[in-house]
């Protein structure tokens, strides 16, 4: 038996370091890569509720879970076009150095 | 015992995502966030979804994560990014995490006898559970997503394609 | 804890380790099964000194590995490297845990013929195979090598590419079984014999060969084997790889060959059930044990005799081909298979 509160703590942890991640880290790829473990952490907040409205009203809920498909989807979509991004940036600027493409100019 | 399970993944959830914040190499990093998305997946069978535990391994770990490793392969992402780049990074940027943690943590313990508890096995979701609500009442945002995979496919080829 | 988890941990450890055993028991004599059979097409015998027809043959090959010069070069990325083979045949060991070999016979609570039996399994095969990905891309990268580089980043984009098509191609199946679980599936093809296999009454034909060019892909055998060609790219993505981990490599390859061999008889040619329906089935839990392993064993045979015939044949695809033919033969064609597949159920059944 895990309370499910201990789930929605262990997903406010990985956002916060999600959060902490994308405003220290300096290369764009790892700046992306923290986006998706917030979205991974407000999934697994989604899965946890699911369970306990589950709970709460006795039959099986499943629109969190629902949810969570639509999040991957949109987190897999997202992820396509920020990369094709992030190497065409590359190919204009030849850095991944987030304080090096701060201009629109170069 | 469920419990047992629920630490060890749960830890290596958190270790996973501070080495993705205290690695130099992003390679590092993505090998770490795979990490965290393979204890995530057993953190979704523990809570009973399975058929979401399997997606997060095939397109989370398996698809979107193996994107991230050729791209920082293809770019031959450097070792150092040390550059003092923004100061105001450091001084807004973990106290900021450090405050939003402690709200959320403060909000769900001071309610987590309103939350109850889940036990292993049972309120199983099924494939079959999901396929009837997804394709029955959630049809049309189901279709809308497929039009927004292939406006993210058009996208991304259009964007990462060689300039002649 | 329950009072019955010590012998439940005990009968499973005995099984687990029982599957492994036979199976790389099973890889080493494939190998020396492909050099026999590669050796026949062209006309040459294969192996045939080291005992009677060559059987002692992978003792001595596997001799032959371990005592070789374990090198490692001083430029790889030292983790990585040793990591990405343990990745590749960590994966093809796993996937065998979820395949069912025979009847559904139990002792003390535990099924005798599957390691875990699981509601998802044939979703947990997928990911199992989009993981092994990283096995090859991992090698490539941390080589600190153009060619493994090279080599590595086109197997990984072969493998993802054809993933799909693998996906796609299970569908049909999946809604002939209504369930993702392999047990399910080979339950549906248990009434008649011959006829109610997916190959033949179930009119999965189509998705059979895509899943059998697409599994071809995924190992990276021939035809596609193009990230392997010793001509084209020096060896590919193990060319820094020595002794024992490549070792690993090349058992990784052939339990994926088993294990594609053992899902197509599964999904497809109704698993351990004899194609003459109740004839050769057994009754007793004995004979139906043995009857069902009988011809589980005969039906992968059959299929590694596919691969490996397949590869004495045809020749190579080059890589352009190789992409245009994933991307645009047999994907299209795996979904109209599944448009065609759940229109037909779908007119047959009512709607619950």
């Amino acid at each position: 038996m895990v309370p499910i509160a201990y789930y929605l703590v262990l997903s406010a942890i990985l956002f916060s370091i999600g959060v902490a991640a994308f405003l220290i880290k300096r290369n764009i790829i790892t700046v992306f890569m923290s986006i998706e473990l917030m979205l991974n952490a407000v999934n697994l907040t989604f899965v946890a509720f699911s369970r306990q409205w589950s709970q709460v009203s006795g039959h099986l809920q499943v629109n969190g879970q629902i949810f969570v498909f639509f999040v991957m989807v949109v987190a897999a979509a997202e992820a396509a076009v920020g990369l094709a991004i992030i190497i065409a940036v590359f190919r204009a600027r030849n850095t991944l150095n987030v304080d090096q493409v701060d201009l629109m100019k170069l | 015992m469920h419990l047992v399970l629920f630490i060890v993944f749960a830890v290596l959830c958190v270790a996973g995502a501070l080495n993705l914040l205290l690695q130099r190499h992003p390679i590092n990093s993505a090998l770490s966030l795979i990490v965290v998305m393979s204890s995530l997946a057993v953190l979704y069978l523990l809570l009973g979804a399975e058929f979401l535990a399997a997606a997060q391994v095939i397109v989370y770990s398996g698809a979107i994560m193996v994107l991230f490793t050729f791209v920082i392969m293809l770019l031959n992402a450097g070792r150092e990014e040390r550059t003092h780049g923004s100061k105001l990074a450091y001084i807004a940027g973990f106290p900021g995490a450090a405050a939003l943690l402690g709200l959320l943590t403060f909000i769900f313990i001071s309610r987590r006898s309103s939350f109850g508890s889940a036990r292993l096995g049972q309120y199983l979701v099924t494939t079959s559970d999901l396929s009837r609500v997804l394709f029955r009442d959630l049809l049309l945002p189901f279709e809308v997503t497929s039009v927004l995979i292939l406006i993210a496919i058009l996208g991304a080829v259009a964007l990462a394609r060689k300039e002649h | 804890m329950p009072k019955n988890l010590i012998p439940f941990l005990l009968i499973n450890a005995v099984k687990v380790v029982l599957v492994v055993v036979i199976l790389l028991m099973c890889v080493a004599y494939t190998v020396l099964l492909e050099r026999k059979l590669v050796g026949r097409i062209q006309n040459r015998w294969g192996p045939s000194r080291v005992g009677p027809f060559g059987l002692l043959q992978p003792l001595v090959d596997g001799m032959k590995l371990f005592l070789k010069e374990e090198l490692i070069p001083a430029a790889v990325y030292r983790p990585l490297y040793i990591l990405a083979p343990m990745i590749a045949l960590g994966c093809a060991l796993l996937s065998i845990s979820m395949v069912p070999f025979g009847v559904d016979l139990g002792w003390k609570g535990v099924d005798l013929f599957q390691v875990s039996d699981v509601n998802i399994g044939l979703l947990i095969l997928l990911g199992i195979t989009s993981i092994g990905v990283y096995g090859i891309a991992l090698s490539g990268w941390s080589s600190n090598n153009k060619y493994s580089l090279l080599g590595a980043l086109r197997a990984s984009a072969q493998v993802i590419s054809y993933e799909l098509a693998l996906g796609l191609s299970l569908v049909g199946v999946v809604i002939r079984a209504g369930s993702l679980r392999l047990r399910d599936i080979v339950g549906v093809q248990a009434t008649h014999g011959l006829l109610s296999w997916n190959f033949f009454g179930g009119f999965q034909f189509v998705a059979f060969f895509i899943y059998l060019m697409a599994a071809y892909a995924e190992t990276n055998r021939s035809p596609f084997d193009l990230p392997e060609a010793e001509s084209e790219l020096t060896a590919g993505y193990h060319t820094e790889y020595s002794s024992m981990k490549f070792a690993m490599f090349f058992m990784a390859e052939y339990a994926n060959m088993i294990t594609v061999g053992c899902v197509a008889t599964l999904l497809f040619f109704g698993g351990w059930t004899s194609p003459f329906g109740h004839i050769l089935s057994g009754s007793g839990p004995v004979s139906m044990a043995f009857f069902s392993i009988f011809w589980f064993v005969v039906k992968v045979f059959f299929f590694l005799f596919l691969y490996i015939w397949v590869r004495g044949t045809l020749p190579r695809f080059r890589y352009d081909q190789l992409m245009g033919f994933g991307w645009k033969f047999l994907v299209p064609v795996a979904i109209a298979n599944i448009v065609v597949t759940s229109f037909c159920i779908g007119l047959r059944l009512p709607v619950q």
